[in-house]
């Protein structure tokens, strides 16, 4: 496509030399180090003999000091790096008088989206990768257990998944900015969708759940499974949960589908405790989450073209 | 206008809703022109030259730029078109060259050969000591003249420049203007737009007036002049010491005038073509002093009121 991998270039370019790549980085590698330093003091508790993936528990232990795992903290802070890379993709140039400029240039309207779209990728895979190696390296060097061939798998496909989600929120605020003529509005925007998704989803989708299927303490199993069901499936809206089940499933694969939880607790409360998900069923078992956290970006991205696509440009 | 023009739009129609912004606009400009668009702010040109970019699409109607359908082969036809938007922007935290650095990639201009021009048109719009500096410290002229630049870039077979000379100084207008006629220099079509009459004046060789949507009238500017005020005739203002009644009769004997009004010692003739010599040698054989005489002058100001009056 022409004109692509210009605009890709300077945008890259663009994105490195900026301040905010800069906070970015500072914040998420500021919180990843303290993450790995409370899990490798903690990482002893609730270990025993069976323990498997131990490489793997530094991930996801977190301490009294600071009650969050590695992934839960990723879940906050890669959608605020997805919009800050994305909120202002097309509504800065318009405002800075560039876009017409830029659009009398030969090259197609979806070149700008994508070349922008694929440098904040490219950027937003950087921090992922970077802070992830840092974490590794540096539990290495603290427990001293080197990570088996599956862990380090995993830990792949832990990455890869960061990056979809970062890509949706990414997506999403680009959407915002083909919308919204100023900057502000689609941060706060993008922002507000990300609070309502994060802190209220799963207190509506319990609510509808709870009218759907009401239950009490002297309620039978069956009617608590489907509780949860209609509280999961609704609670599946929210790319969060998505990525909150992908990531579970492949760092903690010794408590299974998530979609099951409930029965395995019943099962492991009759003294039957399963083993680990193997990495091909736990891939198996997130493919769902990880097609829908695609197709939401790639509903994004259509609607951001056509928009698009037939918007009058002028410069003033 | 048998031949196509490098321009050339029939029936050409914008509406928003209700509002038509271009109406049925028929337009031909010819390779090496330079147009002028007059007309009040809202009067249709921004949107005429948005639509023969491509960047905005027709309600109805048909419009070609170097034969190529804007709407359907807007590649084609932005690579032969260079426009300078109206208020135009920059990336304020890259350099002067940088920018025009990024123009040239978008244009797949090869290294080597982005530098040379950058290099070369810097010079030529005279910015070549600030190249380096960040163009969040440049003033608006100085943005106007890398605007310039950047439409020149590309060697651009068509320019559109959107009101080029708003909001600068008289020196930076001068510098805009001589910059734009250069490029006519260089054959390249120009289509500019303003409402700054004087300006389309000296650089013009022809002039469209658009109200409303409607071009109301075409043609060079002297030509439009004589339409506007002596109905495509030619006005003679003669001071003479002592007008006779015989003198005026010699005067309205001559091949051509067709009327001669006398107010104290002024007389004004309307003529079809421009018969000053005549009237010399008729004021000179008549025993009357001739003090002065000149021609009236068709300015656009002219121009412009009378059909904004009609309109």
């Amino acid at each position: 496509m022409p004109g692509l991998m210009a605009i890709f270039r300077k945008e890259l370019a663009d994105h490195f030399a900026s301040k905010r790549f800069i906070i970015l980085s500072l914040l998420i590698y500021l919180a990843g180090i303290a993450t790995i330093y409370v899990a490798a003091q903690n990482i002893r508790s609730g270990m025993t003999e069976t323990t498997q993936f131990i490489f793997l528990r530094l991930f996801i232990v977190s301490g009294e000091t600071l009650p969050f795992s590695f992934p839960l903290f990723l879940s906050i802070f890669i959608p605020i790096v997805g919009i800050a890379l994305g909120f202002d993709t097309i509504n800065s140039e318009r405002t800075s008088g560039n876009l017409s400029r830029l659009l009398s240039q030969p090259l197609y309207r979806d070149s700008v989206i994508n070349g922008k779209f694929l440098a904040g990728l490219f950027t937003l895979a950087i921090l992922v990768v970077s802070i992830v190696a840092i974490v590794a390296g540096l539990g290495l060097r603290m427990i001293g257990v080197p990570p088996s061939a599956e862990e380090v798998l995993r830990l792949l496909a832990f990455i890869l998944v960061s990056i979809i989600y970062g890509a949706f929120w990414m997506a999403l605020a680009v959407l915002f900015s083909v919308f919204f003529k100023r900057t502000a509005t689609s941060a706060l925007a993008s922002i507000a969708l990300w609070i309502f998704l994060f802190l209220f989803m799963s207190m509506i989708a319990r609510a509808i759940a709870g009218a759907a299927v009401p239950i009490d303490q002297n309620s039978s199993l069956d009617l608590i499974v489907r509780n949860d069901e209609v509280y999961r499936t609704i609670s599946r809206i929210s790319p969060n949960t998505l990525y909150g089940e992908a990531v579970q499933v492949l760092l903690m694969p010794e408590l299974g589908n998530p979609s099951a939880t409930l029965m395995i607790v019943s099962i492991a409360a009759a003294g039957m405790i399963p083993g680990p998900l193997s990495l091909g069923q736990s891939l198996l078992v997130i493919w769902p989450q990880l097609t829908s956290l695609i197709a939401l970006t790639a509903l994004c991205f259509a609607i951001s073209y056509i928009r698009f696509m037939r918007e009058e440009i002028r410069s003033t | 206008m048998n031949q196509q023009g490098i321009i050339e739009t029939r029936e050409l129609t914008k509406a928003y809703g209700g509002f038509v912004a271009v109406d049925h606009l028929s337009l031909h400009i010819d390779e090496g022109e330079v147009f002028g668009f007059l007309g009040p702010n809202g009067a249709g040109k921004t949107t005429t030259i948005l639509m023969l970019l491509g960047l905005t699409e027709p309600t109805s109607g048909v419009a070609r730029v170097c034969g190529c359908d804007p709407a359907r082969e807007p590649l084609k036809v932005k690579r032969i078109v260079g426009y300078l938007p109206e208020k135009v922007g920059f990336y304020e935290d890259l350099t002067a060259r940088d920018n025009l650095d990024y123009t040239a990639a978008l244009n797949n201009l090869s290294r080597e050969e982005a530098a040379r021009k950058i290099g070369e048109l810097l010079d030529t719009v005279g910015l070549s000591e600030v190249a380096d500096q960040r163009v969040g410290e440049f003033s608006h002229g100085m943005k106007q003249r890398l605007g310039v630049a950047d439409v020149m870039i590309k060697d651009p077979r068509v320019a559109f420049f959107d009101e080029p000379t708003a909001g600068i100084d008289p020196e930076g207008i001068n510098q805009v203007l001589s910059l734009i006629t250069s490029m006519a220099k260089r054959k390249v079509t120009v289509v500019l737009s303003s409402h700054q009459l004087h300006q389309v004046q000296k650089v013009c060789t022809r002039v469209g007036i658009l109200a409303k949507g409607c071009l109301v009238a075409e043609g060079s500017v002297d030509q439009l002049g004589r339409e506007a005020i002596g109905g495509g005739k030619l006005r003679i203002e003669v001071k003479v010491s002592q007008p006779t009644s015989n003198l005026i009769r010699s005067v309205e004997n001559i091949k051509g005038v067709t009327s001669v009004e006398s107010t104290g010692d002024l007389l004004l003739v309307t003529c079809d073509e421009d018969l000053r010599p005549q009237v010399a040698r008729a004021i000179v054989d008549s025993d009357s002093l001739l003090v002065q005489m000149k021609i009236e002058e068709y300015g656009l100001e002219e121009i412009y009121m009378k059909y904004f009056r009609e309109t």
